[in-house]
Formats: C-alpha cells, sequence, structure tokens
C-alpha cells in the first residue's frame, strides 16, 4: 500500500517536472509524436528483424570462441605454447579496441581489399566485429568459470586416471558453465543493444533506420520507438538472469554449496 | 614381493622439507596405516605416491614398475590405484552412477552395462543401495565418503590410498566409514591410509608407521607400536592422541 502510493507520487511528481517544463511542448512534438511513430514503424520494425537476427547468429558463435580460447588460455602443455600465445593475444586486442572502432575497421576495411572470396556485405563483418570483440569478453568469463572450480576436483578425476582433457570436458567445464550463466546472459542483454552499432557503418538496422526516416522527416520519434523495441527485447533476459540468479543463490543456501 | 617399493624419498616445498628419508615396502593384502601429528607429511606422501606430487629424490616401485622415471605413463599409474580424499572430492554436477562410472568407461573402457553392474554391487557394499540417482550435495558427509570409496573401488585398484578419510566427518558417522574399512581390508584388499584413528589402526592394520616432522620415525606391527613403542617421540604422540 505504502509501496503504491510512493510510487503514484513519485512518478506523479517526475511528470509534472517534465511536462511544466519550458521546453516540453518542443520536445513533445519532436520525440513523442504518435503519427510519426506510425509513420516509421514499418521501417523500423524491419530494421529491428536485422538486429535480430545479427544477435541469433553471433550468439553462439561468441559462446564457441569464448569457450574455446578459455579452455586454450588454460593449458598447460609447452606444445601448445603458440596456442596460449595467440590466445591470449587475441583477449588482449579484441578486449582493448572499443566495439564501434572494430566495427568501422572491418566493415569498412575488409571489403576494401577486395579480395575474391571475402564477402563484402557490411552486416557480414559487423557480425563478426561483435563476435571477436564479445568473444574475448565471453573467454574472460569462461576462465573466470573455469579457475572457480576447486583445485581438489582436478586432483580427484586425475586420480581417478582421466587425462588433461577428459578432465576439463567432464569434470571442469560442466561445473564452470553452470557458475558462469548469469554473467553470460547479463553480456547478452548487452550485445543485444550493441547489434545496433552495424548502423555505424550503414547497416539497414533499427537505429540507422529511425535516423534515417528523422532525417528526413526533421522529426526524432522513431529514436523513442527505438528504444522502445530494445527494452522489450531486453528485459525477458533481463528477468531471466535475475531468476536464474536467484535460483543458483537458493540452492546455495539450501545446503548445496559446493 | 612388494607391490610398492619406497626408497629414500626426499620431497621439499621450496626451502621447506616435507619428506625425508621415506622408506616403506607394502605386500599384497597389506593395510599400511600412516600416523603422525597434522603437518606431519602423512597427506605428502600419499599424494606422491599418486603422482600428484612430484619428488625430489628417491624412487618409488610399484607392481615392478620404477614410476618415479620421468617417461613413465601417469595415467597408467593412476588408473591402478584408487584415491580417497578427507573432503570426498565428489563431482557435484553428477549423480552417484556419474560418479561412479565415469572413470571405468571413459579411462578403462568398461561398457557402460558393466559399469553400472559393478557400480550398484559396490553402493550395496558400502549400504548405499537406493542413492544411484542421488547428486551428492543432498547426501550426508558419511554417505559422500562412502561414495567416494566406491568410486575409487570401481576401477578395482591394486592399491587404495586414503588420506584422512574419516576427518571431515561428524563423529557418528565415523564408526559406518570404518566398518566399511574394515571389510575392505578383510577381503584383501591392499591399502595405506593416512587415519588418525588409532584404534582402527591398532585392530586392522598390519603395518602402523609413525611419521615425525616428514619421516618415518618408527614402523612396525601394530602390537609393537601401540604396545611397546621404541621412540619416546611416539610414545609422547600416542599419550596425546590416546586419552
Amino acid at each position: 500500500m505504502l509501496a503504491t502510493t510512493a510510487t503514484v507520487v513519485f512518478f506523479g511528481a517526475l511528470t509534472w517536472v517534465i511536462t511544466s517544463s519550458p521546453g516540453w511542448p518542443t520536445v513533445r512534438d519532436s520525440f513523442f509524436k504518435w503519427d510519426e511513430a506510425v509513420g516509421a514503424w514499418p521501417t523500423i520494425i524491419k530494421g529491428f528483424g536485422l538486429n535480430v537476427t545479427m544477435f541469433l547468429i553471433a550468439e553462439p558463435l561468441i559462446l564457441v570462441v569464448g569457450a574455446l580460447v578459455a579452455v586454450l588460455r588454460g593449458t598447460r602443455s609447452p606444445a601448445l605454447f603458440p596456442l596460449r600465445a595467440v590466445a591470449v593475444g587475441y583477449t588482449d586486442l579484441f578486449r582493448g579496441i572499443p566495439t564501434i572502432l572494430l566495427v568501422f575497421l572491418l566493415a569498412l576495411g575488409m571489403p576494401a581489399l577486395n579480395l575474391t572470396g571475402v564477402p563484402t556485405s557490411l552486416f557480414f563483418w559487423a557480425t563478426v566485429a561483435l563476435v571477436l570483440s564479445y568473444g574475448a569478453y565471453v573467454a574472460e568469463v569462461f576462465r573466470a568459470g573455469i579457475e572457480s572450480v576447486h583445485p581438489s576436483q582436478i586432483a580427484s578425476a586425475r586420480a581417478l586416471g582421466l587425462s588433461e582433457g577428459q578432465t576439463m570436458r567432464h569434470v571442469v567445464l560442466p561445473q564452470a558453465v553452470r557458475r558462469v550463466v548469469p554473467p553470460l546472459l547479463n553480456d547478452f542483454v548487452s550485445l543485444q543493444k550493441d547489434t545496433a552499432l552495424a548502423g555505424a557503418v550503414g547497416v539497414f538496422e533499427a537505429l540507422f533506420a529511425s535516423r534515417d526516416y528523422g532525417n528526413y522527416h526533421f522529426n526524432f520519434t522513431p529514436y523513442v520507438v527505438t528504444a522502445a523495441l530494445f527494452i522489450a527485447l531486453t528485459i525477458p533476459l533481463a528477468r531471466f538472469t535475475d531468476w536464474l540468479g536467484k535460483r543458483a543463490r537458493a540452492r546455495m543456501f539450501s545446503g548445496g554449496g559446493r | 614381493m612388494s607391490l610398492l617399493q619406497i626408497d629414500n624419498l626426499r620431497k621439499s616445498y621450496g626451502d621447506k622439507v616435507v619428506l625425508r628419508d621415506i622408506d616403506l615396502s607394502v605386500a599384497p593384502h597389506d593395510v599400511v596405516c600412516l600416523i603422525g601429528a597434522s603437518g606431519s607429511g602423512k597427506s605428502t606422501l600419499l599424494r606422491c605416491v599418486n603422482l600428484l606430487e612430484s619428488i625430489d629424490d628417491g624412487q618409488i616401485t610399484f607392481d615392478g614398475e620404477d614410476i618415479t622415471d620421468p617417461r613413465v605413463d601417469v595415467q597408467g599409474v593412476r588408473r591402478r590405484m584408487g584415491m580417497v580424499f578427507q573432503a570426498y572430492n565428489l563431482f557435484p554436477h553428477m549423480t552417484v552412477l556419474r560418479n561412479l562410472t565415469l572413470a571405468p568407461v571413459k579411462v578403462h573402457g568398461v561398457s557402460m552395462d558393466e559399469a553400472v553392474a559393478r557400480a550398484r554391487l559396490l553402493l550395496e557394499r558400502v549400504g548405499l543401495s537406493g542413492y544411484e540417482d542421488s547428486h551428492p550435495d543432498r547426501m550426508s558427509g558419511g554417505q559422500q565418503q562412502r561414495v567416494a570409496l566406491a568410486r575409487a573401488m570401481a576401477a578395482q585398484p591394486a592399491l587404495l590410498l586414503l588420506d584422512e578419510v574419516t576427518s571431515a566427518l561428524d563423529p557418528e558417522l565415523v564408526g559406518e566409514m570404518l566398518g566399511v574399512l574394515r571389510d575392505l581390508a578383510d577381503d584383501g584388499t591392499t591399502m595405506i591410509l593416512a587415519t588418525h584413528e588409532m584404534a582402527f589402526a591398532r585392530d586392522v592394520a598390519t603395518k602402523v608407521c609413525f611419521l615425525d616432522d616428514g619421516a618415518i620415525l618408527e614402523s612396525g606391527p601394530p602390537t609393537q607400536i601401540f604396545g611397546n613403542p621404541s621412540e619416546e617421540r611416539t610414545r609422547q604422540f600416542l599419550r596425546r592422541v590416546l586419552n
């Protein structure tokens, strides 16, 4: 009851402050114009389809790249040193470059090489940029998960005669993955939004579509529509992440904390 | 002919020598109890035998093979030994049955059906029939430790290494674990135990070694070690733990 009252009062006050501000009529007309929203909707939703497609393609690839790099970094065999070095170099490089810059470099640079067999699609290269950039992050998340598995688990697997690879595959990775699911989902919420970076090189995704429409109609309403679409997309994943985290905690406290 | 022969083993961590001049011979069907204060080197000795720790000097011969040779097939050696840890170290993401069948299937090439059949027999033997599909987290410490023992036995090892397997258990759970170990000993299982259970050592061991500061100060049949120890340090230790 108190919560409801407090919420109503708070948002009532906020609405009043905004709508009574001197610039509100102008802002209302350029950001919240229903006709413009309706007019822009078809092109925005079409663009948003590209965002979702890009996300759905990039996500599994990122998981593969991240897991592979994390596992490589954890190897100890001297023969694998070159691969280990590549893995470290990869993470350092792609975690250090701003994602938008990587999108520019790949989407503008690779097609310009004019090499036969190298795709010229902007969509393709923007997706590759996202995979490389997020792959580096996710590799670190996986690595943290792998390192959080207690050494005694490895000792007991080795004592049973399992090889290094079998220990990783059957004992370490399954436990590591379970632990990193919540942070991974968090990264994916972020990835969903970053598909909009493809718009910077002219991929006709939702943000680019709304800018395009807005420029022709001298109106910012399409941006608000696009924002609403992204929110609608990320909220389910965010709630799912919360729920998983809660469940993991509940398990811990029910005595299953090993 | 001894199953395990340790000669002149030396192990140190940096400047700290944790095992020195260790000589130990274990014949088939022997039950060797390593006793001594915490930090005397009992666990480290077991870990060296299982090649989980590298040694600085000396030689360990297992089943006629020099396993301290750098070219030794480490996995091959471990396949013939079972080890049970103080903290059970069961795999929490697997059911009890999976814990027991993993090594036989993946390492020993046993068929899944046979591994399952064998696992069920072992569970029965440690008094845990019906727990096949349980997750270790849902079981008591005593039950988990018996699962860990069954897991080590599943590969039918020639030698069983037990590292203070009752130390993490509530006192009322220690008895059931020791009962299972006693059965194993009666069946002729060769084992080396690091233990604080003096009554068990006195009743079941064929040989007792008293470790002090990384060395085996005194060893012999339990009647000798407990009845008539020759070293003053052994007498002191026994006075402390038996009272």
